[in-house]
């Protein structure tokens, strides 16, 4: 009955929006400033794609009510909250490097997610938090960069796309989203990094590590960081890292993917099992003596013991 | 926060504490020793509840010194850590549990091999080759995965630790500025200045 009647009602929100959106549709050629930031995300024009809301009075609450807040571990559904994101500029580009478990709750809900986010062949996002909320705005975000080359005719530069981003999710604030993410890319200035996140933090930086495995991360990525890292040297370290979170960390872990963001645009380098990596090392790549990662494996057959030179003889 | 560190080497052990004595958000004191000697060749860095954390030290460190005036010899570091470990479990379901983490690291000097053991308030113990409690451990352990060399020389093993300490004096907002540092070999124990 509620919908019935809003659907007729002249006066409630849902109308005002039919009858601007009409008014949008007859009239093809609309103003620039639409699509810049005065207009921005949320404007009545056309082409703006909408979301479908619970049909309750405060949907907020009620995406509040059924999602996983600190306070109620025993909610229905779930959002992706353990992962391990790292990315760091140096002299060679931007390496990126993630893990690719989804946990829900105790549960590992899959070990082959996609936790870099294509953005354009110039762009990567990384994706910690909600994952469906980093997939959709970063693709969002991609349609829009695509928008910015089209009008202007030259490519969005990393800091303009990632302010796009925090703008968008801080318009949201405290209505549930829930993303961090590291906006990465090559444009003019060189090698760019960002951190991004759903508070509307915004942060330029050349080392940045989002997610539950982020301290264990820091540990290795901290002390092998340089900004002359060879190319070779900086893939190796963003691997590295992401298998000691994958270690430590029960809500990180089975794949670390690596991209490496060059002037040409980004690379994929490469997937690697954090297993394999433990046991038998990342096989024949540059930048690896090929060893195993793993602790016990690493100093197996050493030995603290230090028994005097007079006694070993004796 | 409270941390504490010990990593084992070839005849060592190096125990660090940090020295701040703190309630709520003040800090009391800025140069408690929280690293016990147990005996000639033993160390125990303690840390967790204020109050607790001292009394079961110092009735740790009372039993470990009557067992060698009893029988003239001192317990191997196993078995006190054993002793240590039980004391804490029995303590767990008592009407009042001590709340102490451990770091137990002591010279072996029969084998002439350092043994280090990781002991929290529930009474779990594990022999380690090197071991971190507190909100630093969440820097420190990725890091010694990667660094820790259980054949490095004293030299080696202090720079180990100063990396360690340096890490999360990057990162941990709450981080610690000092850390008092105790090495327990074939001579004994002794403070060192990193």
């Amino acid at each position: 009955m509620n919908s019935f009647a809003e659907r007729f009602s002249t006066t409630t929100a849902a109308s005002h929006m039919r009858n601007a959106q009409k008014l949008a549709e007859e009239d093809d050629e609309f103003d620039g400033t639409m699509w810049g930031s005065s207009a921005g995300f949320g404007s009545i024009a056309k082409g703006v794609p909408s979301f479908t809301v619970p049909a309750v009075a405060d949907p907020t609450a009620f995406l509040r009510l059924h999602t996983d807040d600190h306070a109620d571990p025993s909610c229905r559904i779930k959002i992706q909250h353990g992962t391990t994101t790292l990315a760091f500029r140096f002299q060679g580009g931007v390496i990126v490097a993630v893990d690719s478990r989804a946990t829900a709750g105790s549960y590992i809900a899959s070990g082959t997610v996609k936790k870099v986010i294509e953005i354009n062949p110039y762009l990567l996002g990384t994706m910690a938090g909600g994952a469906a909320d980093c997939q959709y705005w970063e693709t969002y975000l991609g349609m829009h960069c695509r928008l910015h080359e089209l009008r202007n005719r030259e490519r969005i530069s990393v800091s303009a796309a990632s302010k796009y981003l925090s703008n968008l999710v801080y318009s949201y604030k405290g209505m549930g989203l829930s993303m961090g993410t590291m906006i990465c890319g090559w444009d003019k200035t060189g090698p760019a990094v960002f951190y991004v996140d759903s508070d509307g933090t915004r942060l330029k930086g050349d080392l940045f590590s989002v997610g539950s495995g982020s301290t264990f991360a820091y540990g290795v990525l901290d002390q092998g960081y340089r900004w002359d890292l060879t190319d070779e040297e900086a893939q190796e370290l963003g691997r590295r890292s992401i298998y000691a979170a994958g270690h430590r960390d029960a809500f990180s872990g089975n794949s670390c993917n690596l991209y490496h963001v060059k002037e040409d645009g980004w690379k994929f380098i490469g997937n690697y099992d954090i297993s394999k990596l433990h046991y038998d090392g990342p096989g024949n790549v540059p930048g690896s003596d090929g060893r195993p990662y793993g602790y016990d494996i690493r100093v197996e057959g050493l030995s603290s013991t230090n028994a005097p030179e007079v006694a070993a003889a004796a | 926060m409270e941390t504490s560190f010990a990593i084992t080497g070839k005849g060592y052990v190096i125990v660090a504490a940090d020295t701040t004595a703190a309630r709520s958000i003040v800090k009391m004191k800025v140069d408690e020793d929280k690293i016990k000697t147990l005996s000639p060749h033993l160390l125990m860095a303690y840390s967790g509840e204020p109050g607790d954390t001292v009394q079961f030290a110092e009735y740790v460190e009372r039993n470990i010194r009557l067992y060698q005036i009893r029988n003239l010899y001192p317990l191997r570091p196993s078995a006190a850590a054993s002793w240590i470990r039980r004391s804490l479990a029995e303590s767990l379901r008592s009407r009042k549990p001590y709340s102490v983490n451990l770091l137990v690291g002591g010279y072996d000097t029969a084998t002439h091999t350092p043994h280090l053991y990781w002991v929290d308030y529930f009474g779990t113990m594990t022999e380690v080759p090197f071991g971190a409690h507190g909100y630093g451990s969440y820097f420190a352990l990725s890091l010694l995965d990667r660094y820790h060399n259980p054949e490095a020389s004293l030299e080696e093993g202090l720079a180990t630790l100063r990396r360690a300490i340096d890490e999360v004096s990057k990162r941990l907002v709450v981080s610690p500025g000092t850390y008092k540092v105790k090495v327990v070999d074939k001579d004994g124990v002794r403070e060192v200045e990193l």
